[in-house]
This record gives structure tokens, sequence and C-alpha cells, in this order.
């Protein structure tokens, strides 16, 4: 059993580093054109959408800053799934016990570590309110997480729709959950009872040391669970952080590129990137900048398409006129 | 519903992937409830040998079959060098955060298709779903970048990488509207609208490859000729000076455009398909402006008097060169502001998108017509009489004015005014459905391409302009669905011409300039005149 105290510790380190290593490639992205989609939570008329070009040169005021504005929105967003429960309310039946269980036992993981490091510091929390309250946590967590994960996977079985979409490691996500929900209530009702056993093992890890035996049910549920949450944040379920970018960054990002501002002189770099398309009225050869090619007359050579035979191979297809094909 | 597509068989070759099927189609609301729609019509045998349309029933590329197997290597070389290339810094860096977040993220939890009003008015049809030309693109970059390994196939799905697939994804690509209404729904904020988007790029901008309307007839015409209409300056005042002694004759208001006019307050920008399809709507600027003392200019430069940017659409390069040209000209004449007259995609392009390409001098205030126009009439400069449009008015929401750029109010606040008969469409504001045009829609007309235009992206807009009207279809009452983009007008007045819904329900459209001319009280009664729409 020594060696399984190792298990979460790689698992944290995994999930550690999968995240910051996302993280990291999204914000290090190239500052890209304004492409926000309205409402645009920070905005003073965001109730139905506005925007601050409503305004009469509107260049002139200062750009609305509402950050409790995005508060109002990403707060129950992110607690309440609205989105779902607003668009698809079937969906949400099933993804909000789902999400709600993750949350729950992320809480209850929690738990077990302030539980654990209380009693290091030698505070007794055996029979406490403490105890208690993770029990339940733990438990709901676990009933929620294994009730969404069926609910989600035998939706995504029965809709061909969504069959035909699924990759099969969209099949096999929701039943490594179910395994794990369904694992971790089978050890709390067979040999886990209060979660006891897990207990120690998180007193454990957070005193560095090596963990006592315990039944083989929980190893198992615990080397299933690390695998999990090193699992998540290597696949498209990263969204529980890289949706902070597809809102702020996307959706929502309105900055005004004005005059003489930051935003103005990363924009000048990359203009002067090396456009490298082949197309006939780009012609990048590598050599050519977006300012260039912005800039080039179109009466410069080579900037019509050319017209090619597409069945030669070697040259780039022409469109057909209307005369050329005939009408239908 | 219609049964679902595997993805193993996009790649597989046939004469289509899909067709559309009345049967699973809503019907209109009344009167057209019990109309029997007439087939689309289909394309000929001609057609389909030459051209790559095995995707459905209808085709907005039409590009060539290639003729041998290399020439089919080629292209899918060709977009497999553009695939890398779309994912690289130098050459996306105008979207690559965006491209990536929704590449990496889409849970296919599908709550985006029910948003989706091509998906919708489709019957459902999964070739229309907001995720599947998405998907396609996914497991293509996957399996291209992984070189087919088994760990990303399993994460990430299969599909064959060989020319069926990629043809059939160029055609998918015009499928969508690019109107994002998806992408408001998405949960963790994946956009389909854009994925769409960067396919066309990827076709444009590494194989040369658009449809001919948006881009040799479009963008293209507009650098070299000065308009995508193929007016040059000398054409385009010709054609503004009578519209000029039309408005000036038709109210009793002397109107003169002015052009040129250096140092002026006001670049104002149209889109020059109105000058040659809505006359009346530069004429009802011009001679707003005038009344109101604005101090007001347009331009003769090179593609500078013709609002439109295509690029927008499907080729960044495109955008930025006709985006240049527009701010040069302000530049040049030293005014104050660009405002951007009745287009939906000059808005955006100019204020939203052009925002981080133009810097220094050529970051020129840009402004839109709606809130000018509702500084206007709002500030009593104007004598107006509401009686005078004294009708059923809607509102339609360009997309790209509304949802994509947040002007939302000015427009109704000036309705509100002017119209006592005012009344929203279900939904309307930044849940509004697009008109179906847009994209490029709406100017696409080759083979049957309007025809499918009309049965499919369009009509959940005819659906909603009936709603608004349904208290009272009678066709001697006249009513006015108003639209202030050029792009929108297009497609609502095919549209309206498709269902005769002028003879049958009296329903007719026009832009917001007409009606706040038709209601000023210094211009003869009557500029809006319904027999003429």
């Amino acid at each position: 059993m020594t060696a399984l105290v190792f298990v979460p510790y790689l698992a944290a380190l995994v999930f550690i580093a999968a995240v910051v290593i996302r993280w990291v490639k999204i914000a290090r992205l190239p500052v890209h054109l304004r492409w926000e989609l309205y409402p645009v939570a920070h905005e003073r008329n965001s109730a139905y959408g506005g925007s601050f070009f409503e305004r009469l040169d509107w260049w002139k005021h200062h750009p609305p800053t509402n950050r409790m504005g995005e508060l109002k929105v990403m707060v129950p967003e992110m607690l309440l799934l609205t989105g779902v429960h607003e668009h698809d309310r079937a969906l949400w039946f099933r993804s909000y016990p789902f999400h709600l269980g993750l949350y729950l036992l992320a809480g209850f993981i929690g738990l077990l570590v302030v539980g654990a490091a209380a009693q290091t510091f030698g505070v007794r929390v055996e029979a406490g309110w403490l105890t208690t309250t993770s029990t339940v946590v733990g438990v709901a967590g676990l009933v929620l997480l294994a009730a969404g994960s069926l609910g989600l996977l035998l939706r995504r079985l029965a809709s061909p729709a969504l069959r035909a979409h699924s990759a099969a490691a969209d099949f096999a996500n929701l039943i490594f959950f179910f395994t794990a929900a369904v694992l971790g209530l089978v050890t709390f009702a067979t040999v886990d009872g209060d979660f006891a056993n897990l207990r120690l093992f998180v007193r454990a890890l957070v005193t560095f040391q090596p963990a006592g035996e315990m039944p083989a049910l929980v190893a198992v549920e615990i080397v299933v669970a690390s695998a999990l949450a090193a699992y998540i944040p290597l696949t498209h379920m990263s969204h529980f952080f890289t949706k902070w970018f597809m809102y702020h960054d996307v959706r929502w990002n309105d900055e005004v590129n004005r005059v003489g501002s930051k935003l103005e002189a990363a924009i000048g770099r990359q203009l002067g990137h090396k456009v490298s398309w082949s197309a006939p009225h780009i012609r990048g050869d590598g050599k050519k900048t977006w300012v260039d090619v912005a800039t080039e007359r179109v009466s410069d050579s080579g900037l019509r398409p050319v017209e090619l035979d597409a069945g030669d191979g070697k040259n780039p297809p022409r469109v057909l006129s209307q005369k050329e094909i005939g009408k239908p | 519903m219609t049964t679902a597509l595997p993805f193993a068989d996009v790649g597989r070759p046939g004469e289509r992937l899909g067709t559309l099927e009345e049967k699973h189609r809503v019907p209109l609301p009344p009167p057209y409830d019990k109309d029997e729609e007439p087939p689309l019509p289909q394309l000929s045998a001609q057609v389909r040998a030459a051209c790559e349309c095995s995707l459905d029933d209808t085709v907005a590329v039409s590009l060539p079959r290639p003729k041998s197997p290399e020439a089919e290597r080629a292209l899918v070389e060709g977009f497999l060098a553009g695939l890398d290339k779309l994912f690289s810094e130098a050459n996306n860096w105008t979207f690559l955060e965006p491209l990536v977040l929704s590449i990496e993220h889409c849970a296919k939890c599908q709550t985006c298709a029910e948003a989706c009003h091509i998906f919708v008015e489709s019957g459902r049809n999964e070739l229309y779903r907001p995720t599947f030309r998405s998907e396609i693109l996914r497991r293509l970059y996957f399996k291209h970048r992984s070189g087919g390994s088994l760990v990303s196939r399993f994460q990430h799905g299969d599909i064959d990488i060989n020319w069926t697939t990629i043809a059939r994804l160029l055609e998918l690509a015009y499928r969508c509207n690019l109107c994002r209404r998806c992408a408001q729904t998405c949960p963790i904020g994946v956009d389909n609208g854009l994925l769409a988007h960067e396919i066309r790029k990827l076709f444009s901008m590494e194989m040369g490859i658009a449809p001919k309307e948006i881009h040799e007839k479009g963008s293209m015409l507009q650098l070299r000729v000065g308009s995508s209409t193929g007016m040059n300056p000398a054409a385009m005042r010709d054609n503004v000076d009578f519209i000029d002694e039309d408005m000036s004759e038709r109210t009793g208001v002397p109107v003169k455009t002015r052009w040129d006019v250096a140092g002026a307050d006001v670049l104002l920008t149209h889109n020059a398909g109105e000058i040659l399809s809505w006359p009346d709507n530069p004429g009802a600027f011009a001679l707003i402006l005038e009344t109101a003392g604005i101090s007001w200019t347009m331009s003769s430069d090179l593609a500078a008097y013709d609002a439109i940017n295509y690029g927008l659409w499907y080729d960044d390069a495109q955008f930025a060169r006709v985006a240049l040209k527009h701010a040069q000209a302000a530049r040049k004449l030293g005014v104050k502001k660009i405002v951007v007259g009745e287009c939906g995609h000059a808005h955006k392009s100019m204020m939203v998108i052009a925002d981080r390409i133009l810097t220094g001098e050529l970051n020129v205030p840009r402004e839109s017509s709606m809130t000018l126009l509702e500084d206007i009439v709002m500030s009593g400069k104007l004598k107006l009489d509401p009686t005078r449009n004294d009708f059923p008015v809607t509102l339609h929401d360009p997309c790209n004015i509304v949802r994509l750029m947040g002007v939302v109010e000015p427009q109704r606040r000036i309705l509100r005014k002017i119209a006592p008969g005012f009344r929203e469409m279900t939904p309307h504001g930044v849940d509004n459905y697009c008109c179906g045009g847009g994209s490029g829609f709406a100017i696409m007309s080759g083979h049957n391409f309007a025809d499918w235009r009309m049965r499919v992206a369009s009509r959940r807009k005819f659906r909603q302009i009936l709603e608004a009207f349904a208290d009272d279809l009678d066709p001697k009452h006249p009513k006015y669905v108003c639209a202030p983009c050029s792009n929108c007008k297009g497609a609502i007045r095919d549209i309206l011409k498709r269902y005769r819904a002028g003879e049958r329900v009296g329903i007719h459209y026009g832009g917001l300039a007409e009606l706040i001319v038709n209601a000023m009280a210094d211009v003869k009664p009557g500029f809006i005149n319904f027999s003429e729409l």
C-alpha cells in the first residue's frame, strides 16, 4: 500500500501540469481580430444586448467596465449551467446533476484535506460536523455524478445524431465517470462506511506518511479517481477552465484599438508576420508580410485569379462560369 | 427529423450525401399553410458531371471536378497545407485563438442545433446541423495532425482524408449564414459559425477557391474597378446625380450629394448595391443629412464609394485590402468620422473587424448610421409627422449590426417616434433570426442556389414576418418590413417576391431612412409608394 500514496500525487501533478500547459498555450496565442457576440456581459446595456456603439461619437467616451455584470452572468453559468437550462432543458436535467456531482466531490476532497490537516494539528474531528458534512457531500456527489453520467451516456446512445457525432472517447469518458462514481458508492456501502479509510489515506497524503493497510476496493477507488482527475484536463473537458478564455478573450472581448495603445503595438507586430498562403490572389512567399499583402495593388501581376485547368493535377482549380456549365 | 449521417459516409463517393425532404418541414403560417411547395429545381446532369456538387441538391461554389486521381491528390495536398497554415500564428493570427478554442472544446452536446434556422427549417436535415461541418473539420485536423494515430481516432473520431470529404466540406462551408446564433447558445462558447468562416478562408486563401459572386465578381472587382456592382467612380457619380434629381423632384426638397469634401465631419459610405437596387435609400440619406445641416461627404476614391467588404465572409487578405481603401479615403479627406450606411456586413467590417487592422492615422473613428439617424431624429432637426407612417411596421435585425455589434436600440427609438404601427418580430434584437441572405447568400445565385436559399435559409425570416403581421393580412392594407441592411433587403425582396407577399398579404419592405423621409412634414406626402415597392 505504500506505493498507493504516490498515485494521487502523480495525478495531481499531471492535472496541474496539464492545466498550466494548456492555460499558457492559450494565453500566449496572438491577439486576434474582434469577434464578440452580444450580449456582452460587461456592457452597460447588456440586459438587451446593447453595446457602446449605440452612443453617438462612442470613441469619446470611456468603454464600460462593468465587471459585476460579468460576474452576474458567469457565476450562475458556472454554478447552475444557466445556458444549458435556457437552451436545452432535457440536457440540463442530465448535465446539471453530473456537474453538481463533480463540484460536490471537489468540495468533498477539500473537506477531507481540511479534516486531515485539522487532525494533524491535534483537532479532533472524527465524529464532528466536518465528518458528517463531508460524508453527506461525498455521498451526494457520488450519487449525482453516477446519475448524471448515466443520463448523459444513455442520451448519447439513444439519439442517432448524438451517437453519430460522438467519438469512442465521448462514450468512454462517461463510462469512466460512471464507473468511478459507482465504485465510490459501492466502496462506501461495503467496506468504507463514513469514508474512514479514505480519511486515513488523505491524512497520510497530507502528512507525507505511508498509507496503512486498507481494503482492496478502497485502493482501487483511489487509483480510478486519481486517473480520472489526471485525465480530465487532457481532453475537451478542460473546458472547466478554458471557458474563461472563450468568454473573456472571444465572446466578450470588445477592447477597442486606440492609437498609441499596447493593443495597437501588438497588432503592429502581427501585421509584420510573413504570409505563406498560396492562393493566386495572395501568393504569399514567406517573405511578404500582412502589410505587404494588404497594401499591394490588385492590378499588380498575379492577383487576378488565374484560369487554370483543374484536371492537370499541378495547378489550383478555377471556378467555372455559368456559361461553361450551363443552366440547371 | 431525418436519419443521422455517419461520418464514415462523408468520404464515400456518391451522387449526393443528403437531400431536402419536404415531409419533415413545418408548414408556413396562413395563408401559405395550404400551399404546395413546388419541388426544388434539380441540378442538370451536365452540372452534376462538371461540378463538385455531391453534398446535397444545390451547389454554391461550382468547383470543377478534378479529372484525374493525380489532380485529386494535388487538391487534397493543397487542402492539408492550408490546414497547417490555418493553425499557424503567422498566417492566421487574425482568428487563431477563437479557432483553437472552438476546435478543441466542443462537447458535441448539440445544444446549438435548435438555434440554427437553416437546420430547423430544412426539417432538421443532418447535413445542416451546425456541428456537422465543424466535426468534419475537427476530425480532419486531428487526423492530419496525429498522422491518423489510434489514440487520436479514439479521442476525436475518424474520417477519410480524401477529395470527396474535402469537396463536400467546401460546399458545407456555404450552407451557413455565419449569423452565429448557434454560438450564442453554446454553454462552453464554441462557435460553429467561426469554423464555417475558417473553412471558407482555408479554401480561398490557400487554394483560391470561393464562390465567383463573392470573390471574382465581388472583392476582386471592387478592388479593381471600385465596386462589386461594376460601377467605376464616374458611373457611381452619374447614378447618384440621377438619384439626387429624382429625390428633389419627388420630395420637393433640393437634394445634392456632396463628393470629396475635404474636412467634412462625416464620410458617408453606402453599399453600392443600394444605388442600383434601392436608390431611395441613399437619396433619403442625402435628404436627411442636408436638412439636418450635417457636414458630410461621399468619396469617389477607388473602392471607397462602395462600403461592402466581402472579405469578411471568406478571406482575411481581401478583407484587409478593402478595409484599408475605406480608411485611406477617410484619411485623405480628413473627415472626423466614417458613418456606415444601411449595410450590415459593412458595419461589422469597418467598426468591429477592421478595428484591429487599422492603426495610427488610418484608425479613423467609425460610427453606425443608426446612431447618427437617431441623433438627428431625436434632436428636432427634422419636422416629423408620424401619421404619415400610419401603417404596420416591423423591424428586421441584421445579424451583423445587432447580434454581432450590439446596436439594438437606436433604430427602435427612431421607429417608436416615427411609426405608430411599429411592432416587433419574435424573437428580435440579439436573438433575431438571419434573413437567410447572410455571408454572401443574398448575392449567390448560381444554378439553383437562390431557390435553395429561399426554400431553406430565408424561410424562418418569412415565417417571422408573417407572424408579425398576423393580425391583418389583408392585401389592401400595406405593411412595411424595415430592413436596415442591403443584403437583408435583397434576401427579403426575394422571399417576398417568391411568395407574392405584396399581392397576397400586402407585405412590402424597405430601409429605415426611407421611413424617416416619409414622415418628414416638409416632404411631399407619399414618398413611400407601396404600389411601386
